[in-house]
This record gives C-alpha cells, sequence and structure tokens, in this order.
C-alpha cells in the first residue's frame, strides 16, 4: 500500500519541477560556489542537446552568403527572410504541411474513437474470442515494420490508394497500443459507475460516451499525442507510398527539397523549422503529458 | 438484466455486439499486419516477372541470391555496426543524463525542457540538418574545427565518418535517441522512493554504494526493456539515412531497411520479403537471447533470496 502510494508520488514529481532545497549536502571543495555545482555538469550537458536545435533556427534566418562563406557562420551578424520567402514562393511547402495536419489530425481523432471502443470491448464486454483476439493484438505489437512493407504497399495499389493521403491514413487509424493501453485504463476504473447506469437500462454506447470517456482523458490524451508524434514525424512507410510532389508530408517534402537543393541551405534550415514547429509548441504547450505519454509505454513494458 | 434488453442479447450475450466495438480495429489489425506477415513470407519464395507480370516459385533462391549480394551483405554490416555502437551509447548517455535531470536544483524545469526536445524531432528533419551542419564544404562542424585549429573533416563524403555520423546523429535527436533514454530511466529514478536513498546515505554510503545498492537494482528492468528497444530500433533504421546520406558515398550508408526500400522501389518483392525475413529471424535470435538471460537472472534471484 505504502510502496504504491510512494510510487504514485514519484510518478508525479516526473514532471513538475522539483522544488528547489535550500542546500543539500553540497560537497567539500565546491562550498565557495554561489550556486549548486550539479549547474557546472546539466547546463552545458543540456545545451549540447539542444544546440543543433538553437543553430538550425539561427541558420533558417541566415542569407546564402552568412552561410556559404568558410569558415562559415557560428552566430550570424544580421538576420535575412530569404529561406522563407523562397520556401514560401517556389516550393509546394503549404501544400505538404496541410497534407501532414490532414493525415495526423485524420489518426488522432480516428485512434482516440477507435483505440476506446476496442479497449472498452476487451475490459468490460463478456465476448466469445476475447482472450486470443487480444493475444493477437498483443502480438502484432512487436512484429517489425519491414515485414508487412510490401505487402501492404501491394494491397494499397490493388485498393487504388497507393500515393493518395489514403494510403497513409488507413494503416495508422488503430494501433495495438492505443487499444492495450486504453483497456489497461478502463481495467482501473471502478465498475460500480457503469453497473448502476447498466442497471436503469442505459446502452453499452451511451455508458461509454457519457460516463468512461470522461473519466480516461489522460489516457486518451496519451493516445492522442503519440499518435500524432509517430504519424506527423514518420517517413518510412510515407517514402514508400507516396511518389508524387502533390502528395507528399512535410519530411517527405523537407528530404526531397534538400536532395533538389543543396545551393539553398537557409531554405532547407527554414523547411526543417517548419517540419518541427507544430510539434515543438504542442510539446511546450503540454509537456507534461508528453513525457507521461513517452515514459508510459516503457516503464510498465 | 432488464426485461427490456433485446432479443440479440438475450440469446447470444454480449458477442454480437462487442465483434461491433472490435471491428475497426480488427479489420486494419487482422488486414495489415497479420495477412501481410504470412504474405512476405510466400513473396520471399517466389521470383515476379516484372515484365511478363507472371510469378513463379523461386524455393530458397532469393535468400541464396542475398546471401552471395555483396550489397546486402554491406547493408547487413553497416547495421550492425550502426547498432552495436549506437545501443550501448544511447543507454550509458541516457542513464547519466537521467542521473543529472534527478538532481534537486533550481531551474530543473527548464534543463528538462532542454533535454527532452531532441524526443520530438523527426529522424528525417534531423538527418537532413546534420547533413548540413556537417557538409565538408560549408559545414558549421567544419568552421568549429577550424576555430580550435583541426583540419577540415571530409564528414559525409567519407564512408567510414558517414556512418559514425549516423550514429551520432540517432543519439542526438528522435525516438530513440538519449534524450528518450533519459526520460525512461528518469521516471523509473523517481519511482524510487526518496527515504531509500537518503537512507543508505544516512547510513555512510557513498555515492557509487547508494548507486550500486539502490538504485542500479531498480533501474534494471527499465535497462532491459531499453536494451531490446533500442537495438529494434537501431535495426530498424531507415528515416535518418533518408533525410542525409541516401545510402551514400558509394554504397557506405546503406542499411537493411534501405536495402528493402530500394527493392521495392525496383519491383523486386521477392528479395525485399527475403531481406525482411532475414532480418527478422535476426531480432527474433536476439529477443529470444534476452528472455534466456532474463530468464536465467530471474532464477538467480530468486535463488538468492530463498
Amino acid at each position: 500500500m505504502s510502496a504504491v502510494a510512494s510510487r504514485r508520488r514519484g510518478r508525479e514529481q516526473l514532471d513538475s519541477p522539483a522544488r528547489p532545497v535550500a542546500a543539500g549536502p553540497v560537497k567539500k571543495g565546491w562550498r565557495w560556489l554561489p550556486f549548486d555545482p550539479w549547474h557546472l555538469a546539466l547546463a552545458p550537458a543540456t545545451l549540447l542537446l539542444a544546440a543543433p536545435l538553437l543553430w538550425m533556427l539561427l541558420a533558417s534566418f541566415m542569407s546564402a552568403q552568412q552561410l556559404y562563406k568558410f569558415p562559415p557562420t557560428i552566430i550570424p551578424g544580421s538576420l535575412h527572410l530569404d529561406g522563407y520567402r523562397f520556401l514560401f514562393e517556389d516550393t509546394e511547402i503549404s501544400t505538404w504541411f496541410l497534407n501532414s495536419l490532414i493525415v495526423s489530425s485524420v489518426c488522432v481523432v480516428a485512434n482516440v474513437l477507435f483505440c476506446s471502443m476496442a479497449g472498452y470491448a476487451f475490459a468490460r464486454m463478456r465476448f466469445r474470442g476475447s482472450g486470443i483476439t487480444l493475444g493477437i493484438m498483443l502480438a502484432t505489437m512487436v512484429i517489425p515494420f519491414q515485414l508487412t512493407l510490401i505487402p501492404t504497399f501491394i494491397i494499397f495499389e490493388h485498393l487504388g490508394m497507393i500515393d493518395t493521403l489514403w494510403s497513409l491514413i488507413v494503416p495508422s487509424l488503430v494501433t495495438p497500443f492505443g487499444v492495450f493501453l486504453l483497456r489497461q485504463f478502463f481495467l482501473s476504473l471502478p465498475p460500480e459507475l457503469e453497473e448502476a447506469a447498466y442497471m436503469d437500462g442505459c446502452s453499452r454506447w451511451k455508458i461509454l460516451w457519457t460516463i468512461v470517456l470522461p473519466l480516461a482523458r489522460p489516457a486518451l490524451a496519451t493516445v492522442a499525442v503519440v499518435t500524432f508524434l509517430l504519424t506527423w514525424n514518420d517517413v518510412s512507410w510515407p517514402a514508400i507510398a507516396i511518389s508524387s510532389e502533390a502528395h507528399n508530408t512535410l519530411p517527405l517534402g523537407v528530404a526531397s527539397f534538400r536532395s533538389r537543393s543543396e545551393q539553398n541551405p537557409s531554405a532547407i534550415m527554414a523547411a526543417n523549422v517548419i517540419a518541427t514547429l507544430p510539434v515543438l509548441l504542442a510539446f511546450l504547450a503540454a509537456q507534461k503529458t508528453f513525457v507521461r505519454s513517452i515514459a508510459s509505454g516503457a516503464v510498465k513494458g | 438484466m432488464p426485461p427490456h434488453r433485446r432479443l440479440v442479447e438475450r440469446v447470444f450475450g454480449e458477442t454480437p455486439s462487442a465483434w461491433l466495438y472490435l471491428l475497426p480495429a480488427v479489420v486494419i489489425i487482422v488486414g495489415l499486419a497479420i495477412v501481410p506477415v504470412f504474405w512476405s513470407l510466400l513473396l520471399s519464395f517466389q521470383d515476379k516477372d516484372p515484365i511478363a507480370e507472371t510469378t513463379s516459385w523461386a524455393g530458397f533462391d532469393n535468400y541464396r541470391e542475398l546471401f552471395h549480394d555483396e550489397k546486402f551483405r554491406g547493408a547487413v554490416e553497416h547495421t550492425i555496426t550502426y547498432t552495436a555502437l549506437f545501443v550501448p551509447l544511447s543507454i550509458l548517455g541516457g542513464l547519466g543524463l537521467a542521473l543529472l535531470l534527478n538532481k534537486r536544483v533550481r531551474f530543473i524545469g527548464v534543463y528538462r525542457t532542454l533535454a527532452f526536445v531532441p524526443v520530438i524531432v523527426s529522424a528525417t528533419v534531423q538527418g537532413v540538418l546534420f547533413s548540413v551542419i556537417f557538409d565538408d564544404q560549408v559545414g558549421v562542424a567544419n568552421g568549429l574545427l577550424d576555430k580550435v585549429g583541426i583540419a577540415p573533416q571530409p564528414f559525409f563524403s567519407d564512408g567510414r565518418q558517414a556512418l559514425l555520423l549516423l550514429v551520432l546523429a540517432g543519439l542526438w535527436a528522435g525516438t530513440s535517441c538519449i534524450s528518450f533514454c533519459a526520460v525512461i530511466f528518469l521516471a523509473a529514478l523517481q519511482d524510487i522512493p526518496r527515504e531509500l536513498t537518503e537512507a543508505a546515505s544516512i547510513d555512510g554510503a557513498r555515492a557509487w554504494g547508494t548507486f550500486k545498492a539502490v538504485t542500479a537494482p531498480a533501474l534494471a528492468p527499465v535497462t532491459i526493456f531499453l536494451l531490446l528497444w533500442q537495438t529494434v530500433q537501431g535495426i530498424q533504421l531507415f528515416d535518418l539515412v533518408y533525410g542525409s546520406t541516401a545510402g551514400g558515398p558509394g554504397d557506405a550508408t546503406v542499411v537493411v531497411v534501405y536495402f528493402i526500400y530500394r527493392s521495392i522501389r525496383e519491383s523486386a518483392y521477392g528479395t525485399g520479403a527475403a531481406a525482411s525475413y532475414i532480418v527478422v529471424a535476426g531480432l527474433a535470435a536476439i529477443g529470444l537471447a534476452f528472455w534466456l538471460g532474463r530468464f536465467a537472472v530471474s532464477r538467480r534471484g530468486r535463488g538468492a533470496t530463498a
């Protein structure tokens, strides 16, 4: 019992910045420092990790001259918008952005809906074949994607969906991860509320929508975040399924744009910034949910 | 059960409606995960004539050809090199970072944000970014080297260095980078009750002693998970290569999945399917080794406590 409680407490600390403790057991020899000596390791390590991204942002505002002289510019003296201007005038980046947005948002909505339905059926309904179906679904989580690549390509070719956004949307409509995560969450809810509603003649569907899903918001957020992150950044399947410029998603567009225009590094960096920005903003706005979502799969697995 | 429940439900229980709830998930997962697995196996034994559009039974020909294919052997070699470097470095780096981020100091929230941001960067963007930073002509990396007086390096135009740079890029950002490992380790670290580490240090344990007696055992399960996860990620490497080198220079950075990608583009489905089954056989062997290792560890552990 107490172990569980402290476990809970630990999980909450993960995202909330730890309260600075007055003075921990600071080692002798470091007392002359006006701050905790751990800053000397933390600041360089974290800055180093973020450095390529910060430079990417800087470089997107540099001119070709600044980027093309030797030795190359690290910190620019002046900022330019050439890269962005070129990107929006001479490429289809807005189409790529829209494509990515369509694919990701349809997948997020579909995952939340379909994974809830399947997860709820597994958690609360008694039916023939439930055990084996769940087992098979779990097993598919460990199938390496390259194994399914070629047949999936052939299937979509026969359906006439190859090189359309449908080929990107359909495979990601449901993920076994989401089904399993929501099943676990629904199982952790007390069944009494639902039982009362059931006795009053409420249908399963209505119980799911009005009682269960509102309680499952944190788990639904995790499913949404993971789906968004994976679909927005995915390139392995899109690289195979999509061949025409007009149906590129952002990462595809960025990669194809890079190989075509070695001569315009600031535009390449600007494209990178645009591809990263939506996820970055979402991350900064909901860091807690992101970190919890990323950790949720692993710590329990 | 209230009397107005429908007749179907009274006869069959909830089975029909449960399957309705499951329908979308089952259709997608059976259609696009289970069927393809077996279909792939079938394809790997077939040979497709791209001109006549006929398929013929090839037996083990595809596999045999792959074993003699220099390009495929190169791809396997590169994948193994990448994974062998990437897995230990990412896990050790992630552990170190997580231990740092677990300190209770001022601004720890800012540090965590900075350290976690790389996880959300797509591997393609990362590949593109690194190929620009490490460009042999105008890359900012050579500019930095020049500042400290080191001769410019060929970086991505040299096969060996290109592969090492891919490892570096993989460690730096994406869903399997150092930061990702740190997120996982930090979550596990914070599951350790503070009282435990405090008690150890009050008992006079030094930092290393506390780590060995309290922290390391608590991190063992996630470390096993990460070993497995990172290995799988390393073997499935694709997007970094796609975003940076596209397999070059020459074929120096063609990894297995990139090889499969090329065979799909060339409509050589049989070869691609056989290649993926070879990879899966490798993965299965690793998984089995892990499972056996874990089994041995848990048996030894039980023996010790008994």
